[in-house]
Order: C-alpha cells, then structure tokens, then sequence
C-alpha cells in the first residue's frame, strides 16, 4: 500500500513535467497545425543559460528567471525568424524546419557547452517527504515541480479565459479568418503562441534537468513522454496536456515500479502507439467534430 | 467626385491566379446608403467583397473609404481602417461562447469604447443577450447571422460588407435579416455594401444596385429603376 502511495505521487509530480511540454506543443499546434520538435532542445538550451546564471551568480532563481525569460524570447525569435517565412507553404515544410532547429540546437549546445553530462541543481531538497513515519515517494523539490507547473497551467487557463490576449489567442486557433476580418493581428497572435510554449518548455527544463543531468540530448526522452502526453490529451486541448500529462506520469510510475524501472521510455512510446491506434484524436480533443 | 463616398471603388481588377475575375469594376456608395450587389453565380460578387476587404489582392485600381485608398493593405489593417466583412456561410466561431464572438469584433476598440459597443449590442438583439454564455455553435442559422452581423458592429464600422445574409434562412429569417440591415442604415448611418442572390429581397431595402456579369458592372442605379427593368431583370437577376 504505501509503495503504491510513493509511485502514484511520485507519478503524479513526474507527470506535472510531461505536462509543461505537452502544453508547450499544445500552445504551438492549436495556433498553427505545427507539431514543434524542437521544443525539447529549446528547453535543453534555457536550460543551459540557466546552468550559466547559477554557475556564475550563485543564485538558482536568477538561474531560473533567465531559463523563462529565455524561453519567451527564443519562442518568439524561432517562430518569426524561422517558422513564419514557411507559412502558406506545404505543412512538411514548418515539421521538417522544426527538426532542423532540434538538430541545430542540440549541435550549437555541444560547441558551446561540451558533450559532458554536468548536474543542474534543485530548487528545493530533494530528501523524500514523509507523514508521520510513511514515506512519500516525494521531495519538497517535486511538490514545487508540481506546484510550480499547475499555477502556470492556471494562469494560462485564467488569460485565456478572462482576458483580450486570450480571447485573440483562442480566436486565432478556432478561426484564422475569421479573427483576420476582425481585426485580429494574426502573426503577433503566432509570435506569442511561440512565446508562451517557449516559456512552457523552459519551465520542464529547469524543473526536470535535476534529475537527468544537463547535456545537449537532455531532454529528448522527456520530449517523447510529452509528446504522448498531449497525443492522450489531444494536442488541441490545454487541459488535455495536463491531464494527459498526470495520467501517463501515473502510469509509467507504476510501470516503472512494479515492472520495473529500464524500460520506461519504452513504455511510454508503448503507451504512445496504443493511443494512437485506439484512439487517435485523444481523449479531450474536439477536432472530430471541427472542420478544419 | 460630386458627393463624399463613403466607399468608392475605382476600376477594381483581382483574381485568383492568373484568371481575372472582376474586370475594371467601379461603384460609389454615398454614406448611409445601401448597394445591392446583383448578379447571377460566378459574377464576381464575392471577389469584390473579398477584393475591398483585402483577403484578395487587386491587380489594379483604387478602394477609396473616405477618401482614404486601402487598396492591397492587409485585411486586418483594413477592418481597422473601419470596413466590416461579413462573409457567405456562417462566420461564428462555434467553440466561443456568444459573448466572446461579440467580444471579439470589439477588440480594435480601445478602453470603455468596448464595453459601452457590447451594452449597445445587447440592447439591439436582446435575443443574444438572454444566450450570451452559451456556445455560438448551440445558435440556429438565422441566429448566426444575427449574430456575426452584430459582431461586425462592435467595431463600430463605416462600412459594412455583407456577403448573401440571406443564404439557407427561413423566408421568415430571411425578412428579419433585411429588416435589421434596413434599420442599420436608418439608426446608425451606415454603409452597407449587400450582396444577394435574393434579388427581390435585396432591392426591397436598398438605395442603389449594381449588376455584375462576368466580372463587369452591366448596370447601376437607383434601386427602385433596377426593379421596374423587367428585361434586365429577366436576363440577368431571374424574377
């Protein structure tokens, strides 16, 4: 019983990472029908200047202020430099540019950082929490990964919601034209879709790097489980990605626990491959019922 | 040009590709005004509307709001610059609920310009208040129209583009449709650029009407001579 308690939280706060990177893919595809592989070697990279700022300042939230703030501007740089000249072109074009960057990326970090596997630190400890004398298969650093990852979620959820960006950003994914006729700057909307799914990455980098090391290739297994994870939650759906996010985390936690841990990516790309057989759309996308 | 117009096009020219669709069309539409846009299918009506709206580029030729030539601006720029394109088919985006539609034709407004357009929008479709926290895709056709017609004044237009408000209504909604653009032009002196296959209905309320065949303008005039020319009725609007 509480090794089932220890894999279910400890799923649950991996998971809220797979989460982040869903909703960066998420934030990128409604906008744009662009599945954005290089997502994971933009996250690598933020994680990198982060590494820089903690190196040097000593402080880690200096460290991760700069991953953010790096991931807002290497969105939007990518998505207007790079992405926008491949609008109105074949959609094999943008995915084929997109692994480009990641080949890029991944080649840039190797000359500028070194091909060695450095440790990035964490926010908070990482000894597991305990109740009482039940361990809880948790630290304090991953309740601030989960914690962290959800309030972003919320606020993303609250802008869309309640605000004129968000309005414009929802607008911009339901309905180009329409939101052109009205007015609608659609390539600002694009530019900051880049932006926040760059945000979104940054944020699983620095809280999953902890635990993988940094190197140029860090984050392209956790890029695969993201990925799944907005498969499962539809890729069209913001909450979607953070459910699809929980449940496989949950899931590759039990995997990993009771089957054990070797082949987790396996699993996952296991996972990746039912769902897209069972159920393709995902579990929370409406692109069924929506013209495109 | 004797009178200010509100819109004026001069010796428009666009297509798509390299096929030519209208071909040196002009027309000037005084303010507060309505012009039927007649013509059977294929004439160019639409493309016009597209072409004044910019989702297609003209090759040649001027779209003059007053005064001002929006001609090859992008479309957003030219919604800004106060013309309002309600296209054919039904232009709501279902997954918004009806307030955010409404709201998002406001959003060129700045500061309490937005809310006092979408109070005034509530006023006039009272229907669309009741329903506002609903989704768009839960309204009927003829709600729809209503609908994005009341979207496209929250920006508070000149001129209003309207492509076939007419299309697969109900004879009733059909009346109600051009009842509301009649009053439109009557309570808030705008322009209204009306393109119908309903040709009867259209004339009913316009000012002015023009006939388009093959890309060129084979009539204008005042509404109520176009509906008493029984031959160019017969030949090119079919009642």
């Amino acid at each position: 019983m509480q090794e089932f308690l220890e894999f279910t939280l400890g799923g649950i706060a991996v998971g809220m990472i797979y989460a982040a990177i869903a909703l960066s893919l998420v934030l990128i595809w409604r906008g744009t029908r662009i599945l954005n592989y290089s997502q994971g070697g933009m996250a690598m990279f933020t994680t990198y200047l982060a590494w820089l700022v903690i190196r040097d300042t000593g402080s880690y939230w200096a460290g991760f202020a700069v991953a953010l703030a790096a991931g807002v501007v290497l969105g939007s740089v990518l998505e207007y430099a790079v992405i926008r000249p491949t609008e109105n072109k074949a959609p094999l074009n943008a995915v084929i540019v997109t692994i480009g960057l990641l080949i890029l990326l991944e080649g840039a970090a190797g000359i500028i950082y070194g091909g060695q596997y450095r440790s990035f630190p964490a926010a908070f400890s990482i000894k597991g929490l305990k109740a009482g004398s039940v361990g809880l298969g948790i630290s304090a650093n991953d309740v601030f990964t989960a914690a962290a990852v959800l309030a972003a979620a919320l606020i993303l959820a609250l802008v869309f919601r309640y605000t004129a960006v968000g309005l414009r950003l929802r607008a911009a994914a339901f309905a180009p034209a329409v939101a052109r006729l009205l007015g609608v700057r659609i390539g600002r909307v694009l530019t900051l879709g880049w932006a926040l799914a760059g945000l979104f990455g940054a944020l699983a980098g620095v809280l999953v790097t902890p635990s993988t090391f940094l190197y140029p290739n860090s984050m392209d297994s956790i890029f695969v489980l993201g990925f799944t994870a907005a498969v499962i939650g539809g890729l069209d759906s913001p909450v979607g990605a953070v459910v699809g996010g929980i449940v496989l985390g949950v899931v590759l936690s039990y995997a990993g626990g009771y089957l054990g841990s070797n082949l987790v990516l396996v699993y996952g790309l296991a996972a990746l491959v039912l769902v897209l057989m069972v159920r393709p759309t995902g579990l929370f996308s409406g692109a069924a019922t929506r013209r495109v | 040009m004797s009178e200010a117009a509100a819109l004026a096009v001069e010796d428009l020219v666009a297509g798509y590709g390299g096929v030519p669709v209208l071909e040196a069309v002009s027309l000037t539409a005084p303010p507060g005004t309505i012009t039927a846009v007649l013509g059977a299918n294929g004439a160019g009506k639409t493309t016009l509307l597209r072409t004044i709206s910019g989702l297609v580029r003209p090759r040649q030729g001027r779209v003059l709001v007053d005064g001002t030539n929006l001609a090859r601006r992008r479309p957003e720029d030219i919604t800004r610059a106060g013309v309002a394109h309600v296209p054919e088919g039904q232009g709501v985006v279902t997954e918004l609920t009806i307030e955010e539609n409404l709201r998002l034709g406001g959003l060129i407004r700045r500061g309490p310009a937005r809310a006092a357009a979408l109070a005034d929008a509530y006023q006039r479709f009272p229907l669309l208040a009741e329903r506002k926290r609903r989704q768009a895709g839960t309204l009927s056709g003829g709600e729809r129209q209503i609908l994005v017609i009341a979207r496209a004044l929250m920006a508070a237009p000149r001129v209003l583009l309207l492509d076939e408000p007419s299309l697969g209504l109900a004879p009733r909604m059909v009346t109600q449709v051009m009842d509301l653009v009649r009053r439109l032009r009557d309570d808030t002196g705008l322009t209204v650029l009306l393109v119908e296959q309903n040709a009867r209905s259209a004339l009913a309320i316009a000012d002015r009407g023009l006939v388009l065949n093959l890309g060129q303008v084979v009539a204008s005039d005042d509404a109520t001579a176009l509906a008493a020319d029984v031959a160019l009725r017969r030949h090119y609007l079919g009642f």
